[in-house]
């Protein structure tokens, strides 16, 4: 089973739906006792950082979210929210992956939000990442936020938007989209399915 | 790079997707699902389903359509139409919406798109913009705000200039602008680059196109003569006259990255 946790997002429908067509049954719970059990996690989210942890962290799932080690998945502010800090109100983040968050520079005349269909740039050189099985390079997937993980050594794919910034992370079992793969056509939908077909007891 | 938004709008009345010539004389287009399917398919980037009797009328429609449109395509897509209060923007979002757009609410109380920012994040908040081109004041054209344009027999000016208000939508929380050049909508002649560049280079947040495309070039002038995130259209797109595969290969071949 699936766990969407409900972390009160405005793209929680999409997440779900987009499991649907491929003929997942995701369960949307923010019950601990249910996402620890769970076969594999997604953290969807919209919104702002500071928000998002204040609701995490009054439902009890901080914890909760850091002790999972099946197969986890962040999606937009989501994957944000895996890493150590937002600059965002300076927000605490859950600490699974080494980084900051900042906000993109719209000062140079970058359109803000980073908005739109965008390149995914794979990274590394150990070969890629499963969830990129079948994904070509410098595929397109739709982006929407305001702030951005840097690029570091658990950047699975970068995209560069007045510079590079993590697109797709994974640390172990927890993994990050910043882009939507719910809403990124056949190529998220992908994207989807190769998380799916992680082995549930994949541990870093 | 970020490519360049084609963006296919359907403008929705009782549930059917109509199209009208300069907001008027509307006329049936097809079936919700059946086109938004046939776009995602053919690889528009974005839709659009403006619901143009909404605002006008007072009343917020059936929208039982957009939970459908969400199920079945895997793109994003934004519903305009008579949003008026948190409680609605919040339905068609958690019916899979990834956006809402608001336009003469908006006018009407400038703060609700405070409040819908405030609720869901400045990425979901889309200001619509019907502006119209109303003479020349010092050699400089002047643009204005346009409100209850679903109807014509209530269309009216709202008296604001279009580049104070984009700039004024975007201080209060507005993720994306669609700006509407009225005199060009639907007379296929292309979209009004001067405005359009004037209001591009006021915000700093997307704008979208709206109004005038009428063959591929208009698409082309627009991204290689503006700084304009994405181009909309509807009733090229839905006549087939412009099929979306085709439009995409000729701006990749321009040098204008988008999505193919």
């Amino acid at each position: 089973m699936i766990a969407i946790i409900d972390s009160g997002g405005a793209n929680i429908a999409s997440v779900r739906f987009a499991l649907e067509r491929l003929g997942v049954d995701a369960e949307l719970t923010a019950d601990p006792a249910v996402i620890s059990a769970a076969e594999r996690v997604i953290l969807p989210g919209v919104g702002a950082a500071p928000v998002a942890m204040a609701r995490l962290d009054e439902a009890g799932l901080v914890d909760c979210i850091r002790s999972l080690t099946r197969p986890v998945l962040g999606i937009c502010l989501g994957m944000q929210l895996l890493f150590e800090r937002s600059e965002e109100g300076n927000t605490p983040l859950l600490g699974l992956i080494d980084g900051t968050c900042a906000a993109l520079d719209a000062s140079g005349g970058l359109t803000v939000p980073h908005m739109g269909w965008n390149r995914l740039i794979p990274q590394g050189t150990a070969g890629a990442h499963p969830l990129l099985t079948g994904v070509v390079p410098g595929a397109h997937v739709y982006f929407v936020h305001g702030y951005a993980a840097p690029v570091s050594e658990n950047t699975v794919a970068a995209c560069d938007y007045g510079g590079p910034f993590t697109a797709l992370v994974a640390r172990g079992n927890f993994m990050g989209a910043q882009f939507h793969p719910e809403r990124s056509g056949p190529v998220g939908a992908t994207i989807l399915q190769n998380f799916i077909n992680l082995p549930a007891g994949r541990e870093g | 790079m970020l490519t360049k938004r084609i963006i296919a709008c359907l403008d929705v009345r009782d549930g059917r997707v109509v199209k009208g010539v300069q907001f008027r004389n509307h006329r049936d287009m097809g079936d919700i699902l059946e086109l938004a399917q046939r776009y995602a398919d053919e690889g528009v980037d974005e839709l659009v389903f403006y619901d143009i009797t909404a605002s006008s009328d007072g009343r917020v429609v059936d929208k039982s359509w957009v939970n459908n449109v969400a199920r079945r395509i895997n793109i994003p897509f934004c519903v305009a139409g008579g949003i008026r209060t948190i409680a609605d923007a919040r339905a068609i979002l958690n019916d899979g919406a990834d956006k809402i757009s608001v336009n003469s609410p908006a006018l009407e109380r400038p703060d609700f798109i405070t409040e819908l920012a405030e609720a869901f994040g400045t990425q979901c908040v889309v200001v619509g913009i019907d502006s119209r081109v109303e003479g020349q004041d010092d050699g400089r054209m002047k643009y204005v705000v346009y409100q209850y344009t679903g109807d014509e027999t209530k269309t009216i000016s709202s008296t604001r200039d279009t580049v104070s208000w984009a700039r004024e939508a975007q201080r209060l929380g507005a993720g994306e602008i669609v700006l509407n050049c009225m005199n060009n909508d639907g007379v296929k002649r292309g979209y009004d680059l001067a405005q359009l560049a004037l209001v591009r280079e006021a915000v700093s947040i997307p704008v979208i196109a709206s109004g005038g495309a009428g063959d591929y070039g208009h698409f082309a002038d627009l991204f290689e003569k503006t700084g304009i995130d994405g181009g909309l259209a509807a009733s090229v797109f839905h006549s087939g006259q412009i099929p979306i595969p085709s439009l995409k290969a000729f701006l990749s071949e321009r040098g204008i990255e988008v999505r193919v």
